[in-house]
């Protein structure tokens, strides 16, 4: 009995100290919590780095980008993930610096049901502002019928259609309304959930897209990873140098390389409106939240460890997904602010 | 006969008065008081709990909007201003109007099932409105999305313009998505329980009831409608406040099929937003400690108009009772 006793009580020793040391052969577990829109790639990534190196575990919790960073503030998880960047306003509410890390692009695509109308149409930005605005109220528009010459517009009313949840796909697209509209910035402004000044709420890409399909006359705006998984026809948007562009992996990746010469050592950037004549106007980040004081050693590890597998091997599994890869010199940029998680 | 006597034997020796403590609890009794207590006791913690931690949590915007906050019809989370008019309103409407439809169309079935179906028939259908009562809300909206949207843009839509048009309820673009398509998809989802619940008291009304009315020279129908659904009055208006506090509460199903437009119009065609799909759809998101604060007062404002009209239903069942129907 007495030995039973001792042996329990020395195994209890032994993993207590094992937990408290964390030496090289305990499993380190890390909580993390955020971003919904990068929930696949991340599940993917901490899945193949799971068995890569079966110490490190990472649970992550797609809650949503407001509930990462609430929890990341209360200090209930190790690192958070959001798709906008943390306004400065939270980072001074943090009791700890806050480090931003880009992971994968993601963009948003405008698409729309129009009766008789089969290919893809161009949009201006003055167009977009101004349907979303209420201010276009017509298929026949001039301002949408001169940027698609040859196509027979018919004469009726546009019936809008945007995200009902707060989601970061519409926050991506108020931000791009932001530039490129003084009106929109003014009197909506960009965020998860806004004041929309017209239209219909569908809940998440399905909702949105399943409204559009069955509502003729109707313009929403999806995920491109839905748009290409769905194969749905969706819009070209003009750039920040008066081009067409259509969405696709390549030129949203471009949008990031545009962006990435004015980068600030935060990583916090809108890359919407970005400049460059092949970026896709409504691209944006998605970013890991890493304190950079961690007093867990074997955690610092595993994180800083982590981030370098990202940057490098981690990229190469964005296109099967359909997430666009971080351009180089973002790569490079991020590879160097690692040493800053102490 | 035998059983009394021998309880008054075993008491005998005890005591002629109330028995004491000790007996009561060597006898269970008090024991089973004691549990059955604290049991009971938990929902009125848990509620009090509820009402506390919504109201800690949203001092933040009741601070700052005060009562305005159920006044005002701007929401705003970009410029942090709320207020939750169009959310009691949209709520209020698809609510009222779902019961409009389902309590005559669920009375009327129960009444057909209990009175006047063979028992076979009755039990069979019966059988399948419990099932439906047992459908999660989300398969409801799928239906609304992918069959009553359609519907209501295409026939129903139309053929109200065409008919009673001229009404404010019925004016403005159709888009199939709005108050009205709420409110059948709530429909579809109360009536199993009015009819359900509405049946079982129905058949609990005594047949002397019916056969006394048959012999005074009531017909089928009188006797029906005159006796058995008033003796049966408070159980109904029970089916149909169960029904409502469904309709209040629904989320995913309203979501789905209101347009989740906060506005106020007359028009039943025009999309609105409810209180339960405002919190599902912005919660996870919200950014700023406000817009989540105000999410949290919204939670409470939905807790006290249930809180009201679950008052108003009982104060209805006492003044009918009053009024007359059955005695007990």
């Amino acid at each position: 009995m007495r030995k039973i006793l001792l042996v329990s009580l020395l195994l209890l020793g032994l993993l207590t100290t094992g937990a408290a040391v964390a030496g090289p052969d305990s499993t380190v577990l890390l909580n993390a919590a955020g971003a919904t829109f990068p929930n696949p790639i991340y599940s993917k990534w901490f899945d193949v780095y799971h068995t890569q190196h079966p110490s490190v575990q990472i649970n992550y919790q797609s809650i949503g980008s407001g509930g990462g960073i609430r929890q990341l503030l209360a200090g209930t998880v190790d690192f958070g993930a959001s798709d906008r960047p943390m306004t400065d306003d939270q980072l001074s509410q943090a009791k700890f610096k806050i480090l931003h890390f880009p992971t994968v692009l993601g963009a948003v695509v405008p698409t729309y049901n129009v009766p008789g109308v089969t290919g893809e149409l161009n949009f201006t930005q003055h167009a977009l502002a101004g349907i979303y605005l209420g201010a276009i109220t017509k298929w026949n528009d001039p301002e949408i019928v001169r940027a698609n010459p040859g196509v027979s517009l018919p004469a009726d009313d546009i019936v809008v259609v945007h995200r009902s949840d707060g989601s970061g796909t519409s926050f991506i697209w108020t931000d791009f309304l932001s530039k490129v509209s003084d009106q929109w910035k003014s009197t909506v402004g960009a965020d998860a959930s806004v004041k929309w000044p017209v239209g219909l709420g569908g809940k998440g890409n399905e909702g949105v897209s399943g409204l559009i399909k069955q509502t003729p006359d109707a313009i929403g705006y999806v995920e491109l990873i839905y748009a290409l998984q769905n194969n749905m026809t969706y819009a070209n948007v003009q750039n920040a140098s008066g081009k067409y562009v259509k969405a696709s992996l390549a030129s949203v990746t471009a949008a990031a390389a545009g962006a990435a010469k004015a980068m600030p050592d935060d990583f916090r950037v809108s890359i919407t409106n970005a400049p460059g004549p092949a970026t896709y106007p409504i691209s944006s980040f998605t970013w890991l939240l890493i304190p950079a004081q961690i007093s867990d050693g074997a955690k610092r590890d595993a994180i800083k460890d982590f981030l370098k597998w990202m940057l490098k091997e981690g990229q190469s599994y964005n296109e099967g997904l359909s997430y666009a890869q971080l351009p180089k010199p973002v790569i490079a940029k991020e590879s160097k602010a690692i040493s800053q998680i102490q | 006969m035998g059983s009394t006597a021998t309880t008054i034997d075993r008491a005998a020796p005890h005591d002629a008065g109330p028995r004491s403590f000790v007996s009561r609890l060597r006898d269970g009794d008090e024991v089973a008081h004691l549990i059955t207590l604290i049991f009971a006791s938990t929902i009125l913690l848990i509620t009090i709990m509820l009402v506390w931690e919504l109201w800690v949590n949203c001092r933040l915007s009741r601070v700052q909007f005060g009562w305005p906050f159920f006044t005002t019809s701007d929401w705003d989370p970009v410029f942090n201003h709320f207020g939750a008019l169009p959310f009691i309103y949209g709520t209020l409407v698809t609510s009222v109007l779902s019961l409009v439809i389902a309590v005559p169309l669920g009375l009327a079935a129960a009444i057909f099932l209990s009175e006047l179906a063979p028992r076979r028939i009755s039990d069979t259908i019966s059988f399948m409105i419990d099932l439906l009562a047992a459908v999660p809300s989300v398969i409801y909206g799928l239906l609304g999305i992918f069959v009553v949207v359609p519907m209501m843009r295409t026939v129903i839509g139309p053929a109200l313009k065409h008919t009673l048009g001229f009404l404010p309820l019925f004016k403005g673009p159709n888009y199939g998505v709005g108050f009205l398509t709420a409110g059948i998809v709530l429909t579809i989802m109360v009536v199993p329980f009015i009819i359900s619940v509405s049946r079982e008291v129905l058949l609990t009304v005594p047949r002397d009831q019916r056969e006394a009315a048959l012999a005074l020279g009531a017909t089928r129908w009188e006797a029906t409608w005159k006796v058995v659904v008033p003796w049966a009055r408070t159980g109904i208006l029970g089916s149909v406040f169960l029904a409502l506090a469904r309709a209040l509460g629904e989320t995913m199903a309203v979501t789905m099929v209101i347009g989740n437009d906060p506005k106020i119009s007359a028009s039943l065609f025009s999309p609105g937003y409810s209180i339960a799909a405002v919190i599902a759809n912005e919660f996870a998101e919200a950014f700023s400690d406000m817009h989540l604060s105000s999410l949290v007062e919204i939670g409470l404002v939905l807790f006290l108009m249930t809180f009201i009209l679950n008052g108003l239903a009982r104060l209805l069942i006492v003044a009918t009772e009053r009024g007359g129907g059955h005695p007990s």
